[in-house]
């Protein structure tokens, strides 16, 4: 037995006065919340500094610069023109007609010529000559053409192309800009939204005004189809048997250290191992992304059963227990307790596994999903995997990789839309696991 | 020898190196309540576990000897434990409701089993369950509420109800009223008492008093060895090991 009073305090201290030890253990918490705000805050300020410069560089990528003419082409100047030998000179002269009657009853007074409006906006006349071969029922109507200028023009509207720095080409001329600058005024040359971006292919490497996004957007689109329906099955299927089911021995053990290991082996392994197996080896179809897919759900997977696996490992072993004791089979606990509790990490680490690949662009290359095969877009479903496409980031990376400044923007400007499909991505895995998560 | 619906042989349980239950031997008989007593740590949970296979799901766990259930060895590799569980139901030391409402708590069982053939019957089982588990009044009004909800000895009760809903023919309870009022463990009592009727109980219990009121055998357990096992009354009023005594009167343990 102690004596009880020796344990007594010797002297009385009011707990308003903090003593030594406490005022030190409350400056090291005061300290260390101090560093948490300054690494957030750091992180915050990368953050805004690279949204800025992302927006910055990329939003004109948006913007398109357009000549707006009405133009009514008559069926004698239709066939006048169709029985000459130079026909889109034919049909040129017809537009630089009405340009000139345009510009007129607007009085506009600048001199200009053919070469001058070529390199304005391009050949015309093959544009309009194709339209009303497509269009016959137009041909004695007024129909208003919407003709993009050459990125020269739009390159002096967004301030890479400057009044005194220029220099005098087959491209483009100093006096070009006066032409330019009247148009505008007289609200004949406008800006709009340029569609054509989002919803284009890629283009030639001395056109990037006519640049889009949208078919290599399609490729990733059918590629991160088959990574979804590849790696979620695949994935969850095997962590629910390593995790519930198999008996834990060296080969077990073995696998698991191996599955660890995959999640950190560099994306383009897995691109060679693509290359090897899918295209060389299986003889797929180079650059389809059926090939692409299937090269990212090989990455995917790891993230995918290592998520699953710790959302499984987080379930408490007392509602498997419960299942158990009521004569409930081994694969009924999991599927009706298990599995539900473990949903929200199992979609989380999905979701997670998915933005990587859809973000992914190394492996890519090698099988040969470049930006520059997204030329068209795909007829059909089977088309959509099997036809050769690029991707988003691959895309991106082609366009930054020319020597035009005029793919800078549109690389830029494919970086924001591919941020947008990342952030719907998250978002859509937020409202999920929300949906899952039952709070009891 | 078939006359004993729990009959155990020689029973070895071993957690890797660790001894856990040291050639115990047991008959239990039907429709009485068997409790089981001992220190904290001597292996009544662990021989609980062994009777309905739930040692299975512990990786390092090891069973020898026989344990006879109506006489069928139930280690035999032709018994499918899943079987086994919904003939010997078990409510757990620590309350674990499923996380779903308090209705699906008690009807999974039920519903997995094939014992009701349409809601109504259903809603039967859920109610008369609830009834003998003494929770009915408590949750009545809020049977889609979540089970996870409940105090713990609520949680402990519905616990108890989902166990009795898939009609076992022995229930095991490992100490089913540590975390139940007075109030509560009367009514749970009286629920072993009545389950007697029809059933064979085992209990697992800290309450010297709770073991004299409810069992009629009791087993003493004592660092994995079963050291005296016989009628209750005689445990308690004239037992022959002296460390029985000496935990009855609360000088081990
Ligand atoms: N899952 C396990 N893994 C390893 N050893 C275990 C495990 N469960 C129990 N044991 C060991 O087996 C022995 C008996 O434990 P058991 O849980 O059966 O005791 P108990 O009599 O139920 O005690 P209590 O009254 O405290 O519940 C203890 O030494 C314990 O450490
Ligand atoms: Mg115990």
């Amino acid at each position: 037995m102690t004596d009880l009073s020796s344990t007594e305090p010797a002297t009385h201290r009011s707990l308003k006065v903090a003593d030594a030890r406490t005022k030190k253990r409350n400056a090291a918490e005061k300290r260390f919340r101090a560093y948490g705000i300054v690494a957030i805050a750091i992180g915050g300020l990368f953050l805004l500094a690279l949204t800025y410069n992302i927006l910055k560089a990329g939003l004109p990528a948006f913007t398109q610069y357009v000549v707006e003419l009405e133009v009514t082409l008559t069926q004698d100047e239709f066939d006048a023109a169709e029985s000459q030998m130079l026909k889109t000179a034919a049909y040129t002269d017809i537009f630089i007609g009405n340009f000139e009657a345009n510009l007129e009853e607007r009085g506009v007074e600048v001199p200009y010529d053919g070469d001058a409006i070529e390199r304005l906006l391009g050949k015309v006349g093959g544009d309009i000559r194709s339209y009303y071969r497509e269009n016959l029922d137009d041909i004695g109507q007024p129909v208003t053409f919407q003709l993009q200028t050459s990125s020269r023009v739009e390159g002096y509207f967004k301030g890479r192309v400057n009044r005194d720095t220029i220099v005098d080409s087959r491209f483009l001329m100093g006096s070009d800009l006066d032409i330019v600058d009247a148009l505008r005024d007289a609200g004949v040359l406008t800006s709009r939204f340029n569609w054509a971006f989002v919803t284009g292919t890629d283009s030639g490497v001395d056109n990037p005004g006519g640049a889009g996004i949208g078919a290599s957007a399609i490729g990733s689109f059918f590629m991160m189809l088959v990574v979804l329906f590849l790696s979620l099955p695949i994935g969850v299927a095997a962590s629910i048997y390593l995790e519930e089911f198999a008996p834990k021995n060296r080969l077990t053990d073995l696998v698991e250290v191996n599955i660890s290991n995959l999640a950190a082996v560099p994306s383009i392994v897995f691109g060679i191992l693509g290359l090897s197996v899918f295209i060389q080896f299986a003889h797929l179809p180079q650059s389809a992304p059926l090939v692409g897919g299937l090269v990212l759900t090989l990455m995917t997977l790891p993230t995918i059963i290592i998520s699953t696996r710790a959302s499984l490992k987080s379930v408490p072993p007392s509602i498997r227990d419960a299942a158990l004791g009521i004569g409930a089979s081994k694969m009924q606990s999991v599927f009706h307790h298990v599995l539900p509790l473990a949903m929200p990490g199992i979609l989380t680490g999905t979701i997670i596994g998915l933005a990587q690949a859809l973000g992914e662009t190394a492996p890519l290359l090698l099988i040969g999903m470049v930006g520059f095969v997204a030329r068209e877009y795909p007829d059909g479903v089977v088309s959509g995997f099997m036809d050769p496409n690029s991707a988003m980031p691959a895309q991106i990376y082609t366009w930054a990789a020319r020597a035009d400044v005029g793919f800078y923007e549109k690389a830029w400007g494919g970086i924001i839309i591919l941020l947008i499909f990342l952030l719907l991505m998250n978002a859509l895995a937020i409202f999920l696991r929300k949906k899952f998560e039952r709070r009891w | 020898m078939t006359d004993y619906k729990i009959s155990a042989k020689g029973v070895q349980v071993y957690y890797g190196d660790n001894h856990a239950i040291k050639d115990v031997n047991v008959d239990i008989e039907d429709k009485t309540v068997t409790a089981f007593i001992g220190p904290s740590g001597c292996g009544k949970s662990t021989f609980l576990r062994t009777l309905n296979r739930m040692n299975d799901t512990i990786d390092i766990c090891r069973v020898e000897g026989d344990i006879l259930i109506d006489g069928e060895d139930i280690y035999d590799p032709a018994v499918d434990p899943v079987q086994l569980r919904a003939k010997v139901g078990m409510v757990f030391q620590k309350p674990n409701p499923f996380p779903k409402s308090i209705y699906d708590n008690v009807a999974y069982g039920p519903k997995i089993h094939g014992l009701a053939r349409n809601k109504a019957e259903l809603d039967e089982i859920v109610e008369k369950s609830l009834r003998k588990a003494a929770i009915w009044d408590e949750a009545k009004d809020r049977l889609n509420a979540p089970g996870t909800g409940l105090s713990g000895g609520q949680q402990q009760r519905l616990c108890i109800a989902r166990a009795i809903a898939t009609a076992p023919e022995v229930l095991l309870m490992d100490e089913p009223c540590s975390a139940l009022d007075p109030i509560a463990t009367a009514q749970v009592e009286e629920l072993i008492d009545e389950l007697r009727q029809s059933f064979s109980v085992v209990i697992v219990t800290h309450s010297m008093q709770q073991a004299a009121r409810v069992s009629q055998k009791t087993a003493f357990f004592h660092l994995g060895n079963l050291v005296e096992y016989g009628e209750t009354d005689k445990i308690f009023t004239n037992p022959e090991d002296s460390r029985t005594e000496s935990y009855i009167s609360g000088r081990i343990g």
